[in-house]
């Protein structure tokens, strides 16, 4: 085998240059056309017209949904808190949703998503002292889902699990799912439990890595071509997620939101450099726990015939002393009922975490401490527009396409972080 | 300060609770509107991107159905 010589997943990309960029655009459009050859050939089988309940699995939608990303700003973390911060991501998921239908017509559904992205970070090159170090960097991560839904007793059970990985970071997690309806089906109350299992790979600034550690990493490909180990820090999150939604009137719908978040291990980030007041160098270092305590609320409004009002606030507090506010607001314009525009804006502050400080604002002897400016106090907002169009017809002569959605924002931090998003989802029914 | 926020969601549910019963019943055929695809009380597939990126660069996360510190280098 060609692999024969090769355990790490990583030497084998590295070793068929599987991590340039330009492979990783042929890899997306590959991917994006087989998905588009895949989507038309399931679409001509499709009935649309029959209510049978088919116990046989079968395609009921599928999503392609990718992403642009540019951001700029002077507070990187890897650079202490001082220094570029110029990141472009470019993402691509697949979602595939089939469903059959069970004894008692339960209805039973599988999720199978995909998604890969590739980013490139310019601070990322000062992971080396140089600045010599890779600044691109892959994440490819699937997941599957199954659900039960029982019409008879209203309640829905579902389980999944999910990977993540790119070279610095691995994740394995998995959720369950339940949730009820009332009697009148205005009311659901739904519980999610997720456990995610993560190791972080200790990629360390190259002045401050330990001598017996030879390093040559996708944050940071010195040139060595020795074959490193690495050794990684267990992370593991256990979040719970509750909500409760509620048909208010023929035109209103809320929902109440409660996640409760327990992180412990390693929680930091090793190529997060702080310099201290005494002007020596040394990395991030955090508590190895933290709870988190995020509150939401949605709350959407049909007005009249043609506008929809579509609210969110969120209230947010951590044991690492955040507390924070989140307030969105979008309003669709339905411009005929298959094309809408929805212009929208979202504001959000927060306040510093106990253990920031930016760059020579914290002394040695302190227990934690980091210049990630993610853990300032701040303010930022996000404005942009929504661009919805759907059919029963197909567009662009692909009859199994009947939405596509469009999305710009642009978001600005008071940090200086200012970033610009485009999206796009694709849908096929 | 857990404690203080612990006890204003258990304010906030016990609010909401009040409010729902006192709403009136909706029947299924009147809810064309509420089944409305721009309705849904979730965040848009296409909000995925926005979402993972307001995670990496904010120190606040969960409440919208999105990630909540875990499966990525965020925190």
């Amino acid at each position: 085998m060609v692999v024969a010589d090769v355990t790490d997943i990583k030497d084998l990309f590295k070793k068929f240059h599987l991590l340039e960029p330009s492979f990783m655009r042929k890899i997306c459009l590959t991917v994006v056309g087989s998905f588009l050859l895949f989507i038309n050939s399931f679409s001509q089988t499709t009935d649309s017209t029959s209510e049978y309940h088919s116990p046989i699995l079968k395609l009921e939608e599928a999503n392609l949904v990718s992403n642009y990303y540019s951001q700029t700003g002077n507070h990187s973390a890897i650079t202490g808190g001082l220094g570029t911060q110029k990141v472009n991501d470019f993402s691509n998921i697949i979602e595939l949703k089939y469903v059959r239908w069970g004894s008692l017509d339960r209805k039973i559904t599988l999720d199978f998503d995909l998604g890969i992205d590739h980013h490139t970070a310019a601070s990322s090159a000062y992971v080396s002292k140089s600045g010599a170090s890779q600044t691109g960097g892959t994440r490819v991560y699937p997941s599957s889902n199954w659900q039960i839904e029982n019409s008879a007793k209203r309640t829905t059970f579902g389980l999944g699990a999910a990977l993540s990985f790119e070279y610095t970071y691995h994740s394995y997690s998995l959720n369950a799912l339940y949730s009820k309806q009332s009697l009148d089906k205005n009311t659901e109350f739904s519980a999610k439990a997720n456990l995610f299992l993560d190791a972080v790979k200790l990629v360390y600034p190259s002045e401050l890595r330990p001598a017996t550690t030879s390093v040559n990493t996708s944050a940071s490909y010195g040139g060595s071509s020795s074959k490193p180990h690495i050794p990684s820090k267990l992370r593991s999150t256990f979040a719970t997620s509750f909500t409760l939604s509620h048909v208010i009137n023929k035109n209103m719908q809320v929902a109440l939101i409660g996640d409760v978040v327990a992180q412990g291990g390693y929680l930091g980030l090793p190529f997060h450099r702080v310099y201290f007041t005494n002007k020596s160098v040394g990395v991030e270092k955090l508590p190895d726990t933290r709870f988190k305590l995020p509150l939401g609320v949605r709350f959407n409004y049909f007005a009249g015939d043609k506008v929809v009002f579509r609210t969110y606030y969120r209230y947010y507090a951590d044991s690492w002393g955040i507390s924070a506010h989140t307030a969105s607001i979008e309003t669709v314009v339905k411009i005929t009922p298959f094309i809408s525009v929805s212009p929208f804006y979202r504001y959000y502050t927060q306040t510093t975490s106990d253990y920031f400080a930016p760059k020579y604002g914290r002394p040695v002897t302190d227990q934690y401490f980091t210049s990630n400016y993610d853990y300032s106090a701040f303010n930022s907002s996000y404005e942009g527009i929504n661009f919805r169009f759907t059919t029963a017809k197909g567009l662009f002569g692909i009859e199994s396409l009947n939405m596509i959605e469009l999305r710009y924002g642009h978001y600005g931090q008071t940090t200086g972080l200012v970033a610009n998003n485009f999206s796009l989802n694709l849908r096929f029914k | 300060m857990l404690k203080r926020n612990i006890l204003s969601a258990i304010l906030a549910v016990t609010v909401f609770s009040f409010f729902l019963s006192s709403c009136t019943t909706v029947k299924e055929y009147q809810k064309n509107k509420i089944n409305d695809s721009e309705m849904e009380l979730s965040a848009r597939k296409v909000e995925k991107g926005e979402n993972s990126f307001q995670t990496y660069s904010e120190g606040a996360s969960g409440a919208n159905g999105g990630k909540v510190g875990g499966g990525c280098g965020c925190n």
